[in-house]
């Protein structure tokens, strides 16, 4: 059995410097502020998620990035005291309108959290079980969406045999694909990931970001990241967040190499604090 | 600028500059020393300054070490990263340098028993002045991330370029009045190329300064005044 070397994940990638012109905007975020309480914790943000592509957000612990990607899929309404102020659309569709049919939308915005957290059921239970939600299908048309789902994630192969195990027997790298798999079963047109390798060890997190250029092709993607090398890596762009603000947007590329604001370069060059 | 959070960080880079800063002042040493030994037709002093290229060496070599480790260990970002990348550029254009100045006093040994005339000579430690002058501001510039002294410096090389070629024309005229003068011309073109190219290379580090500061490469084109590529021998109508 040959030993894999575990690389170093490697620094800040070049790639060619895109810019906004021509690309479709999916997620439109202006003026948004959110509240916990008397607490404001956005202050008036304003950015666009590109389609097919991703977008990172980075900054200091507290800065907003976990609550601005809470805000895309309306995640806070579940808790009291908590409201945003301000626009964001989905497809030039009002995401914070009170009509909004919160499960489609939570359906349409998938979101995989730091920690896995697989459904306590079978692999493919784990799977099927939000397909039915939605879509009436003989079993065998099943079958093919679990199995296809779970190839997206690239996981089948490694569950193939195991289809009925219980999801929570999965290595915690397994179980966050499963999960990414869970994700993309419900045909969502935005993947939210928030600090998805966090918990994971080097192995995994590339395996996921290798994941996330394949699963760009089909989905926007926004991830939350501590990680700036992985943000450097896997993003077209990155926005720079700090104390509840949005200090700078940009080409990954460019924020990297050479940022524009003094903040943005303190931060990834660990002058911070 | 703040220090980084991880103070043995920036102690390596202020030791990669440091080095850096070492290996310019070699390299200035040796052109002024190849040159003298030239000019003086000083065996014993060229051999010094052949031996001494290899302190220049060790130098790039242990840079790009430094280098390397630095970033394996640190992952820098953007000034960071342009810090150390612009470290290595620079110590290979000054390792170059250094070889150019071997190079010089290499024909210096060459040329014992000739006897160019003072006036080539003076050519020669005309452009000699200037490249010293080019190298010692450029590297200033590097040290203290002056912009301003770094593009006086990526204007200046057309004077340079000048300079040899009318060094070159003289060369060609000496050569075709007596074929006993060609050996010399010979090592004394080179000598003069050599300069010349000294001179590209502190240019080269001017543009890797500006780099370092602004994040992007200059934008214009090069001013260049050596045209020793077209220089012909004087026909009898030129003279």
């Amino acid at each position: 059995m040959s030993v894999t070397s575990i690389d170093t994940p490697a620094p800040a990638v070049f790639r060619t410097p895109m810019s906004a012109e021509g690309l479709a905007e999916k997620v439109s975020v202006r003026s948004l502020d959110f509240y916990y309480g008397g607490h404001q914790a956005l202050k008036d943000i304003n950015v666009s998620l590109y389609e097919n592509k991703v977008t990172a957000f980075i900054g200091p612990s507290g800065c907003g990035k976990s609550t601005l990607l809470r805000v895309l899929n309306r995640m806070y309404d579940l808790y009291p005291n908590q409201r945003a102020t301000g626009h964001v659309t989905l497809d030039n569709e009002d995401i914070l309108a009170g009509a909004q049919d919160l499960n489609l939308l939570r359906a349409k915005v998938g979101m995989v959290f730091q920690k896995p957290t697989p459904f306590p059921m079978s692999i493919y239970e784990n799977i099927a079980f939000g397909i039915r939600l939605y879509e009436k299908m003989p079993k065998s048309e099943l079958d093919d969406r679990v199995k296809r789902c779970l190839e997206r994630a690239a996981l089948w192969d490694e569950v193939k045999d195991k289809i009925d195990a219980n999801g929570l027997s999965l290595s915690g790298g397994q179980q966050q694909r499963l999960c990414i798999a869970r994700t993309v079963a419900v045909r969502p047109e935005v993947i939210l990931l928030d600090e998805p390798c966090s918990a994971l060890d080097p192995i995994s997190t590339a395996k996921i970001e290798e994941l996330i250029d394949e699963l760009k092709e089909d989905y926007t993607i926004a991830i939350v990241t501590h990680n700036m090398q992985q943000a450097a890596r896997v993003s077209d762009f990155t926005a720079f967040m700090y104390l509840g603000e949005l200090v700078e947007f940009g080409d990954t590329t460019r924020i990297f190499t050479s940022p524009n604001d003094r903040r943005t370069q303190d931060y990834i060059t660990g002058r911070f604090g | 600028m703040t220090d980084h959070t991880i103070r043995a960080f920036d102690s390596e880079l202020q030791g990669l500059f440091r080095m850096v800063a070492e290996m310019g002042g070699h390299a200035e040493k040796q052109i002024a020393e190849s040159v003298n030994a030239l000019a003086k037709r000083d065996t014993a002093l060229a051999q010094r300054v052949i031996a001494a290229d290899a302190e220049i060496d060790n130098l790039q070599r242990e840079i790009e070490e430094k280098a390397v480790l630095t970033i394996a260990r640190r992952q820098p970002m953007a000034v960071d990263l342009r810090d150390i990348v612009g470290a290595l550029r620079l110590a290979n254009d000054l390792e170059r340098i250094g070889d150019l100045a071997k190079n010089i006093a290499k024909r210096v040994v060459a040329l014992n028993g000739e006897f160019p005339p003072p006036k080539l000579i003076r050519g020669v430690e005309h452009m000699t002045d200037l490249v010293l002058e080019q190298l010692k501001l450029v590297l200033d510039a590097y040290a203290r991330r002056d912009i301003n002294k770094a593009m006086a410096v990526w204007r200046g090389d057309q004077e340079i370029d000048a300079v040899c070629t009318s060094v070159f024309r003289e060369l060609l005229t000496y050569m075709m009045e007596d074929p006993r003068n060609i050996t010399f011309c010979i090592h004394l073109m080179f000598c003069a190329k050599n300069i010349e190219r000294m001179g590209d290379h502190a240019t080269n580090i001017a543009e890797t300064v500006h780099y370092i500061i602004e994040g992007q490469p200059i934008a214009d084109k090069r001013p260049k005044g050596d045209t020793t590529t077209i220089a012909a021998v004087p026909t009898a109508v030129d003279r």
